[in-house]
């Protein structure tokens, strides 16, 4: 007789009871030595006490519990099935479904990121920890062009981050240019060398092409380290200017003439409110990159990265010009690169070339592969848990490293196609609706 | 004429794999290329095609020289292609391989084609928010046809349509090129290894080996001759 039953179906009562009844009885086997007796120091000399009142409400526990988890198992079978039962145009419900559920985690974390500033005003962690996560999804996003879209393997996309950051870098400090205005040059200068490096590459795929953009992604990292005259060389470029509030500077004491954004609004001066404006910025930034990628992705051209990545051939057999398609993708991927770099320069007022080593480029694309390839809110959930779990395992401090590999090994077992790898599909169904009163009509 | 190749050589590196192609089609025909694997059939579809480009001799298509268009191009005068092994768009709906079809085609036409495509095809209908690459072989290569007409071309290129289906799917799938070619009026270029069956839908057949045309004639005259009988049809035995 197999007593503790690993049922497939539905059990009733009388079984869950008996079941449960077995399990308590493995519970009181392994409880007595484990639990019910223990040894005390009596006197210098080793003594046993029994606990038999501990042990009893253990095994109770055990058999409670056993039988509130063959409920719940049955409980949650049950109403898949009826589920199942119950759906009949099932494919397209499902997609909904999870649509729905997507569209409502979306709002979910709008919501947050608005509010969270507010919540934590005076925590200076709280707030740059956020400010982080928003500049790895801004990133992700750019990069979820190139890989999740087009399914361009791209391992060098720091380097597009570096060309911005860098421009903005030079043309502040060299040339006394404002964020704005050097927002706009710094994104179409990382476009160009996204078409720099898309050129040669057209031909290439797969593994090859990784490849050549890690080696992309070196060159311009070496060029920066080795060419002191222009980038400062190892030392970085220090005192970048910070974004102005719409003219108003963040500072404690204006110059002459100018008004500081805490003495214009009244208030009294805080180092947390260039912060949190920062905040907005790159939320303000991170949304407009998801607007206009996800407007993208419905226009042919963005039907075009999707074509490519499923199977080039076809593309080309359907009139689809595969050189305009890759180069697109790396100049619009490699634009929002770009915007992310200005932005991270803006913040740190420092940057050196150390900030943009290889590591970068691989987090950046575990952020889009663990999200789901091509899914936007899955690369804003992969994004949060990437900067947060070695946040959060700071206690652990030099195996934090190990958690952070853990979590994507254990992300990708369980969930193969990314968090989020439902692909919702850009066109709607309009000739089903059509027809359907056509079939009822013909019965 | 529809389209006319002269003389056509192709590369692929250092390999000659056409070597003085002259095979014609006209207006409303359908016409068949068979061959053993490696005689070049699918070479010689591609090079239509521009990808390779044809490294000597003269491609014509209604009229015009595409020897040197590029690939892209040729879609758009009017070749649509199967390639061989379907390739749809896996992760892609149905329907949405469907619109990938029309790429270069008049936006206006675009409600009218998806319900010809569907009146032709009642199973793409229902599986349209279905996922391309969750559909049977049959279907997958139903989809890659309906895909390629939503361009209305002037010239079907099929390339090994029958590739690893089902019997029922091969009968299913020459009836629909008989169907097209006699209903719709399409011209149809139909590379096959099941020569057989598409010689029996072709009005002609050119017969390929090692690069070059050896043979041909009517669909009946080739299923007739004792040399593709041979090769082709009987296993071999000479």
């Amino acid at each position: 007789m197999s007593a503790v039953v690993f049922a497939r179906h539905a059990m009733t009562p009388a079984e869950r009871l008996r079941d449960a009844a077995w399990v308590a009885f493995v519970g009181l086997v392994l409880g007595i030595p484990m639990v019910g007796l223990t040894t005390v120091d009596a006197g210098g000399r080793l003594g046993v006490e029994t606990r038999f009142g501990l042990l009893a409400a253990v095994v109770a526990a055990v058999f409670g519990g056993r039988l509130l988890l063959r409920w719940a198992i049955d409980q949650a079978r049950n109403r898949k099935l009826e589920r199942e039962r119950a759906s009949t145009a099932t494919a397209a419900d499902r997609a909904s479904g999870a649509l729905k559920l997507v569209n409502f985690l979306g709002w979910v974390a709008l919501g947050t990121a608005i509010t969270l500033p507010i919540l934590f005003s005076d925590n200076r962690y709280v707030v740059d920890t956020a400010t982080t996560v928003l500049i790895y999804v801004m990133l992700g996003w750019g990069l979820n062009v190139v890989v999740g879209l087009a399914g361009l393997l791209d391992l060098g996309y720091v380097a597009f981050y570096a060309v911005g950051a860098y421009s903005y870098a030079l043309l502040s400090t060299q040339f006394g240019w404002s964020f704005w205005e050097a927002l706009p040059v710094s994104g179409a200068l990382a476009a160009s060398f996204g078409i720099l490096l898309g050129y040669p590459i057209l031909r290439l795929r797969g593994d090859y092409l990784a490849i050549v953009t890690l080696g992309f992604g070196e060159i311009i990292r070496i060029i920066l380290v080795n060419w002191t005259e222009f980038s400062g060389g190892p030392n970085g470029i220090s005192s970048i200017p910070r974004p102005s509030f719409f003219g108003l500077d963040f500072t404690r004491s204006p110059a002459e003439g100018e008004q500081s954004f805490a003495g214009f609004f009244g208030l009294e001066f805080s180092p947390m409110h260039r912060l949190i404006f920062l905040y907005y910025l790159i939320l303000v930034l991170a949304l407009l990159t998801h607007a206009f990628v996800s407007r993208l992705r419905k226009l042919p051209v963005g039907r075009a990265w999707e074509a490519l990545r499923e199977d080039e051939i076809a593309c080309q057999a359907m009139g689809m010009n595969t050189t305009h398609i890759k180069l697109s993708a790396f100049a619009i991927g490699a634009m929002l690169g770009g915007f992310g770099g200005v932005f991270f320069a803006a913040r740190q007022g420092f940057i050196s070339p150390e900030s943009f080593v290889f590591t970068e480029s691989a987090i950046i694309l575990a952020i889009v592969v663990l999200g789901g390839m091509g899914s936007q809110m899955g690369v804003v959930l992969a994004a949060t848990l990437l900067v947060l779990i070695p946040e959060f395992g700071r206690g652990l401090a030099e195996y934090r490293m190990l958690l952070f590999g853990l979590a994507m090994v254990l992300i990708m077992v369980w969930r193969p196609g990314g968090l989020l790898a439902h692909r919702e599909p850009t066109l709607r169904l309009k000739p089903l609706q059509q027809s359907a009163p056509a079939k009822e009509a013909a019965r | 004429m529809m389209l006319s190749m002269e003389g056509v050589h192709a590369h692929y590196g250092h390999i000659h794999a056409l070597r003085g192609i002259d095979v014609e089609v006209q207006v409303g025909e359908i016409v068949t290329l068979i061959g053993a694997n490696g005689a070049g059939k699918s070479t010689l579809m591609m090079s239509l095609f521009g990808s390779p480009k044809a490294t000597a001799g003269r491609i014509v298509f209604d009229g015009e020289d595409i020897t040197r268009v590029p690939t892209h191009e040729i879609a758009r005068r009017g070749i649509a292609l199967v390639p061989e092994g379907r390739h749809i768009f896996p992760r892609m709906t149905v329907i949405e391989n469907l619109q990938l079809g029309t790429v270069h085609a008049d936006a206006a036409n675009y409600e009218a084609d998806i319900a010809r495509m569907f009146a032709m095809f009642p199973i793409l209908e229902e599986r349209q928010a279905q996922r391309a690459g969750t559909l049977s072989g049959g279907e997958q290569q139903m989809l890659a046809i309906g895909r390629a007409l939503m361009s209305r071309p002037k010239l079907l290129l099929l390339d090994e349509p029958s590739l690893g289906l089902a019997p029922i799917y091969i009968r299913r799938i020459f009836q629909i090129v008989k169907e097209l070619n006699r209903n719709h009026g399409m011209t149809i270029l139909l590379v096959e290894q099941n020569a057989n069956q598409a010689l029996r839908v072709a009005d002609r057949g050119y017969v390929l080996q090692h690069g070059e045309i050896t043979l041909a004639g009517t669909g009946a005259e080739l299923l007739a001759s004792p040399e593709v009988r041979a090769a082709y049809l009987e296993g071999g035995h000479a």
